[in-house]
């Protein structure tokens, strides 16, 4: 038991600054992939087939495409396009390329989700196209998306592990350094997995009381 | 076609969308000539690159990666449905002893990042003296993960089945295991069938993390092959290769479940289930 606390009381340099660095992905590549990924979905319910088909091409690819591989093309691909990042930079924009197209089909299914004669009705009263959307679709599908939208986030926290793999200090990297350092790698592995639940409580907690009060009868 | 968010066109506004969408069109081509003409003048068309493609050798290695990937993720498939199918039954149980044990069980194993139970399975039996090589520990690490998961989705199926379903069989008499068996699953499996699908494309694509602990599988020989000097460091087309495989691999399965989906619970000849379709996204990670 000594020795489990000293992994984390002697390594406490490493594991905190490792920690911050994920919960600093997550955050930039969270908001990316909101960002990104409600343009898409944007894309892929618009009444213009080229945009339909760029989103759904985009989402199909990425979607059937392993995280591991997206950040492997980030590093050797994305520089023969004339773009560099550090690796840090591009550990987030390799995160928001590959959840971006998981946040867009969560929001397209949220806003099938609305029956088709609710925006009708709403049309019918004489509303414009805006307020056919902020005030009659958009709050009845964000009550549906919201649930799915905090566990894909929940496990894009999760994916930011995988830039362990490729020279991202963060979380997942700590296994690298407390081998250099000799430390016993389960007690590392152990602190890891309960700083990630620390992490993630927050998440599942938000979902739940989330899903409890909007738990809606369609 | 109207949809929730458009009304039908009329003249005006089709003329708008047809506005919008050669400009649109040009933007993608554009695009995608930039990107091709980047990589044709930075030489990644060139013969050179592309040669050890033709080599019986890495072609073989190729396979041989593939076939690495298929058997972990066949492996990792078939342990971590047996997984969800025990874990489900504990979690559904009426009695606390296996009830809580088993929820402790998903909640703890869905919280943890898959790579970090690779490491375990991979780092534990080396720091205890043993030696392991990396397919155990990708299996077991995938096994445990997507067990977690599968157990929910098995769960959700189960509940989404009508109540008056079980209510109607104690009614007649029949009891638990019966009820289960012959009532409630064969019901449920329809209504989960997609999402199992879905969740195995997942784990097909996480046996990709097995590159970060060495293990020879498909992503690994694709980094091999870019990394070689005298075919001038080809990390460009290995990429693009291995990523067709995967992206074939998973999309057939995707279709196959997207198959599935629109034969059991939709269309004119539609199976009889009192069950709504889970949905991946409603009990946990997809991604």
């Amino acid at each position: 038991m000594n020795e489990f606390i000293h992994v984390l009381t002697d390594n406490w340099d490493v594991i905190g600054s490792h920690f911050l660095e994920t919960i600093k992905l997550f955050l930039i590549a969270a908001v990316g992939s909101m960002a990104f990924g409600t343009l898409l979905a944007a894309m892929r319910v618009a009444p213009v087939p080229a945009l339909r088909g760029f989103g759904s091409a985009y989402v199909l690819l990425l979607r059937n495409t392993p995280l591991t591989l997206v950040f492997a093309l980030q590093v050797f691909a994305l520089p023969k396009l004339g773009v560099t990042f550090d690796f840090t930079t591009g550990a987030c924009v390799a995160l928001t390329a590959y959840t971006s197209a998981f946040v867009c089909e969560a929001l397209r299914s949220g806003i099938n989700t609305v029956p088709v004669g609710q925006a009708e009705a709403a049309r019918a009263l004489g509303m414009t196209f805006t307020q056919v959307l902020t005030n009659v679709v958009l709050p009845q599908a964000f009550r549906t998306v919201v649930p799915p939208l905090v566990s894909v986030l929940n496990a894009m926290l999760k994916n930011t592990t995988v830039a362990a793999g490729f020279s991202v200090a963060e979380a997942g990297a700590i296994t690298f350094y407390l081998s250099e350092r000799g430390e016993n790698q389960i007690y590392g592995l152990l602190w890891i997995t309960i700083g990630f639940l620390i992490l993630v409580v927050p998440l599942v907690t938000v979902q739940r009381i989330l899903e409890r009060r909007w738990k809606v009868a369609r | 076609m109207s949809n929730v968010l458009y009304d039908l066109p009329g003249p005006k506004a089709r003329l708008r969308y047809r506005i919008i969408g050669i400009l649109s069109a040009a933007g993608i081509v554009v695009l995608l000539a930039y990107i091709g003409w980047r990589f044709y003048d930075t030489g990644q068309f060139e013969p050179i690159r592309w040669e050890q493609f033709q080599y019986e050798q890495i072609q073989r290695d190729l396979l041989n990666g593939y076939l690495t990937t298929l058997s972990a993720a066949g492996t990792a498939a078939v342990l971590a449905l047996l997984l969800g199918a025990l874990l489900a039954t504990g979690r559904l149980s009426d009695h606390a002893v296996f009830r809580a044990p088993a929820t402790g069980f998903v909640e703890l194993f869905r919280a943890v990042p898959l790579l970090i139970l690779i490491f375990f399975a991979y780092y534990g039996p080396i720091q205890l003296g043993y030696k392991v090589g990396p397919f155990w520990p990708l299996v077991i690490g995938l096994t445990f993960y997507n067990g977690a998961v599968l157990s929910e989705i098995f769960r959700a199926g189960v509940l989404a089945v009508s109540r008056g379903q079980s209510e109607a069989a104690y009614a007649l008499g029949m009891r638990k295991t019966q009820v289960m068996l012959s009532i409630l699953l064969p019901q449920a499996v329809r209504a989960m069938l997609p999402a199992i699908v879905s969740q195995l494309v997942v784990l097909l694509k996480d046996t990709a993390l097995g590159f970060i602990i060495q293990l020879p599988e498909l992503l690994y020989f694709g980094k091999q092959i870019g990394g070689r000097l005298p075919f001038g460091f080809p990390y460009v087309p290995s990429y693009l290769v291995v990523a067709v495989v995967y992206i074939g691999t998973c999309g057939l399965l995707s279709w196959f479940a997207f198959w599935l989906q629109r034969r059991l619970m939709g269309g004119p000849k539609q199976v009889k289930t009192t069950a709504k379709a889970v949905k991946l996204a409603d009990v946990g990670q997809a991604v």
